[in-house]
């Protein structure tokens, strides 16, 4: 396997960046389709004053490699008066700092747009502020139990070598007493995440892993301590300080295999600041933030903005772009007396639309809702490690408690010996290697499908993903490319084809672009003039062509009716000539459907187009079973069915219709160009245009659950071992210490047996 | 073993130090961007006067 097979299939195709070091000098910029995000949102609103300079804080929408962010800054730092201006490759996000009154804000934002990638101003304080903390605190935990641990086991080894060698009762006193002021404050600092979430595991709800991590270092510290007061031989301050390493270990890295896929997803917060421009009875203009809106109002929208409020249009004519709404990528015309909706983006023409519901009453707030309605469900899900937790922890308490009532009671030794071999089998039983058995393999398995585009953003994903045994697809954007295609038509004459093409070189319709990728030599007719929800103009050798809708082309309304999209040319001379267009299927993705068949799944497709394409493109990918006309309730509807069958579904959708049923979902994928709001919804978010990384990320869920439950199986089977000794009394500090490492070592290197292995 | 006395506090100011660091490095942000760092080193970031001037890069030895 070559570097290259690993890269997202994004890194090797025109999308990305032009190479380094060519510079962004002289480069021409890629055009931008769609700049709603960015014409909506006002940038002042985020500007924060510190230190003489001006601040903000962006989320960059489009970074695909590691030139990205060089070329971001560079371009940002040639800007008159700006100083700062710093990518984080991890979480995508972008700091700026420029002296006032040099620049305007919406400058640096259209600079960065005009190379091709989307900025989202945020409110850091909303957004970062918390997950930073956590982060930061966590590594300052590794950091101080790594300093005791080290210390710790320093002290340690010389203890036992002084078992063997006749070491002095001072000298060991001085050792233990030196551990025991390392580990104390250590275990009190470094143990607080444990401590946390023991806490409240002991509040809310059923055992958890933490609560017995936290049992064992209390009761290991604690011992020790005792024994060294008392000048006992047996201490195990160096288990209690490599549990606590090892533990915390195993979260950093858990954690910063997520990071990335994390931030990816939550700006979505910072998508809420959008602004309306509302019509006031006297003509004038004002700018409102789309929460203000109330039904009644007039609101302008131009092309390249995206609606703030469901309404009626009033006046103008354009097209809408209402895949958020529909999935659907073909725009639908809008004329006055359409109803439009929050979220649709505005293509062509400029719209006057009254507003009839806004803020949480529209379609948009109400997906939204269904949404974190169907998510809640998921919540009863318990992690494998959690529900081992509820065996583990009562049975080796019991134990525990078994060995002191033994002998104490059976054998009538002193208590605080009995106690010593009770803490002993605590410790023994470590929950060391069951605490990292599942973050070992998680950080191998996220690492290796970071690397096959595949960004794994819940905690409990893979473990959802290795249990599916049913997968529903949605159709425009997850099974096809969501872009339209010229078909082929044997009876059409290319001279017609470069002509339309020659008209449809001036519009920025997705049919009309679709017509120039297939005829990309045909150049650019002079004068043309695009009339918004009806088509293109121009005069070409003293007679008008028109390219455009049936009313625009003068189709008789005697002809054929057909399905799918179409445009229509109209020349002097002849009969109006058709274009029909299909949405393209993904590369493989029949491939994809039968190996996930051949894996024994049952593969469905929900859409809510209409019953002909449904079943096309089920035809063409080998999917038997298949719905149209499907809403967002209909498929949230269709995943409660299956559930209640006692089927898992992983559901795959890009459109904001499918969100509510990547939440309802046992698990979820969204391809990276769905919406934000689905990519915040899914678990998984793949990159590139084939329908591979599906089939990887379950064939490496699988094998990572196998893994996960061989580490389980390990470190219980070494318990099994490890117990009885410690419950005859036989454990030393020693013993412990070499167990613990060799559990440890062996959960590290069977989850490293995921790596570089091909499925 | 009265070196012991020396050398313990050795081992652990030693180790304290390193601890300090570390500290520092995570209020410092230097954790903050694992992937950037990693990435940048491939990129050149002293080519702005050369992009103005329409020149190839100088070279950067001279042996070249």
């Amino acid at each position: 396997m070559t570097l290259a097979n690993w890269l997202p299939d994004e890194l090797a195709g025109p999308a990305c960046c032009p190479p380094p070091g060519e510079g962004t000098a002289g480069v021409p910029a890629p055009p931008l389709p769609i700049t709603g995000h960015l014409a909506g949102i006002d940038p002042e609103a985020y500007v924060r004053a510190e230190a003489g300079l001006l601040h903000l804080s962006l989320v960059v929408e489009g970074i695909t490699c590691a030139a990205c962010a060089p070329e971001i800054e560079r371009a940002l730092l040639r800007m008159p008066g700006v100083v700062t201006a710093r990518v984080n490759l991890s979480t995508r996000r972008l700091a700026l700092a420029w002296r006032p009154g040099s620049v305007l804000p919406s400058s640096l934002l259209e600079r960065v747009g005009r190379l091709g990638y989307r900025l989202v101003p945020y409110d850091p304080a909303v957004l970062d502020a918390a997950a930073a903390a956590e982060g930061a605190s966590l590594l300052r935990a590794l950091g101080v139990a790594a300093f005791a641990a080290a210390n710790v086991m320093l002290l340690s080894v010389a203890v036992w070598a002084g078992v063997a060698a006749d070491m002095g009762p001072a000298t060991r006193s001085l050792m233990l007493w030196t551990s025991a002021l390392i580990t104390m404050p250590a275990v009190a600092y470094a143990g607080m995440p444990f401590f946390r979430g023991a806490w409240q595991a002991l509040r809310h709800g059923p055992v958890a892993m933490d609560l017995a991590i936290a049992i064992g270092l209390l009761a290991t510290t604690a011992v020790s301590l005792m024994q060294t007061i008392r000048g006992g031989e047996v201490a195990y301050f160096d288990a209690a300080a490599s549990l606590l390493f090892l533990l915390l270990a195993g979260r950093v890295l858990d954690r910063q295999a997520r990071t990335r896929a994390r931030s990816v997803a939550e700006h979505l917060l910072a998508m809420a600041a959008r602004a309306a421009t509302v019509i006031l009875a006297t003509g004038r203009h004002r700018m409102l933030p789309a929460v203000n809106l109330e039904p009644g109002m007039r609101i302008l929208i131009t092309p390249g903005e995206r609606i703030a409020a469901d309404g009626v249009v009033r006046a103008g004519n354009s097209d809408l772009d209402m895949s958020l709404v529909t999935g659907e990528t073909v725009p639908v015309a809008a004329r006055p007396g359409v109803q439009v909706f929050a979220g649709t983006a505005n293509l062509s023409g400029a719209l006057e639309v009254e507003v009839t519901a806004a803020g949480e009453n529209t379609l948009l707030a109400e997906i939204v809702r269904l949404m974190e309605a169907a998510g809640q469900g998921r919540a009863r899900f318990v992690l494998l490690a959690d529900r081992i937790a509820r065996l583990y922890v009562p049975v080796v308490h019991g134990l525990a408690l078994a060995t002191f009532i033994g002998w104490t009671a059976v054998q009538g030794i002193a208590w605080e010996t009995a106690l010593l071999h009770a803490v002993a089998v605590l410790i023994i039983t470590c929950p060391c290697a069951l605490g990292i058995a599942v973050p070992a393999v998680q950080v191998v398995a996220c690492g290796r499908l970071l690397r096959g585009g595949v960004l794994v953003k819940a905690p409990d994903a893979l473990e959802r993903l290795a249990g599916i045994d049913t997968i529903v697809f949605d159709k425009t954007g997850t099974l096809t490319v969501g872009e339209p295609v010229l078909a082929a038509d044997p009876v059409r004459d290319p001279v017609d084809l470069a002509l339309a093409a020659r008209l449809a070189g001036a519009s920025r319709h997705p049919l009309a672009r679709a017509l120039v990728r297939a005829a990309p030599d045909a150049g650019l007719a002079d004068g043309v003039y695009e009339v918004p929800g009806s088509g293109l103009a121009a005069t070409i050798d003293g007679h008008e062509v028109r390219l455009g809708n049936r009313a625009w082309a003068g189709v008789p309304a005697g002809a054929a009716e057909s399905d799918g999209s179409e445009l229509w040319l109209r020349r002097a001379g002849k009969p109006p000539q058709r274009f029909g267009f299909t949405d393209q299927i993904r590369p493989n993705a029949s491939a994809t459907v039968s190996r996930l068949l051949a894996l024994g799944l049952g593969v469905e497709l929900l859409s809510g187009d209409r019953e002909a394409e449904v079943a096309r493109v089920a035809g063409a990918t080998g999917i038997t079973r298949f719905r149209s006309g499907c809403t967002p309730a209909d498929k949230v509807a269709r995943l409660a069915e299956l559930a209640s069958q006692g089927q898992r579904a992983l559901m795959v959708g890009d459109g904001l219709n499918d969100a509510p049923a990547l939440a309802a979902a046992h698990v979820s994928m969204s391809p990276s160009a769905a919406v934000d709001i689905s990519q915040n919804a899914a678990d998984f978010v793949f990159q590139g245009a084939s329908l591979a990384p599906v089939v990887e990320a379950l064939v490496v869920a699988r094998r990572a659950d196998r893994l996960v439950r061989q580490n389980f199986a390990l470190s219980l089977g070494y318990n099994l071992v490890a117990v009885p000794v410690a419950m005859l009394g036989l454990a030393t500090p020693l013993l412990a210490a070499l167990a613990m490492a060799a559990s440890s070592l062996s959960v590290i290197l069977n989850a490293q047996r995921l790596r570089g292995r091909q499925p | 073993m009265s070196i012991l006395a020396l050398l313990i506090p050795l081992a652990l100011g030693l180790a304290l130090l390193a601890l300090c660091g570390f500290l520092w490095a995570v209020r410092t942000g230097q954790y903050d961007d694992l992937e950037g760092a990693a990435n940048r080193i491939l990129f050149d970031e002293n080519d702005d006067l050369d992009d103005r001037a329409g020149l190839p890069s100088p070279p950067t030895s001279p042996n070249q």
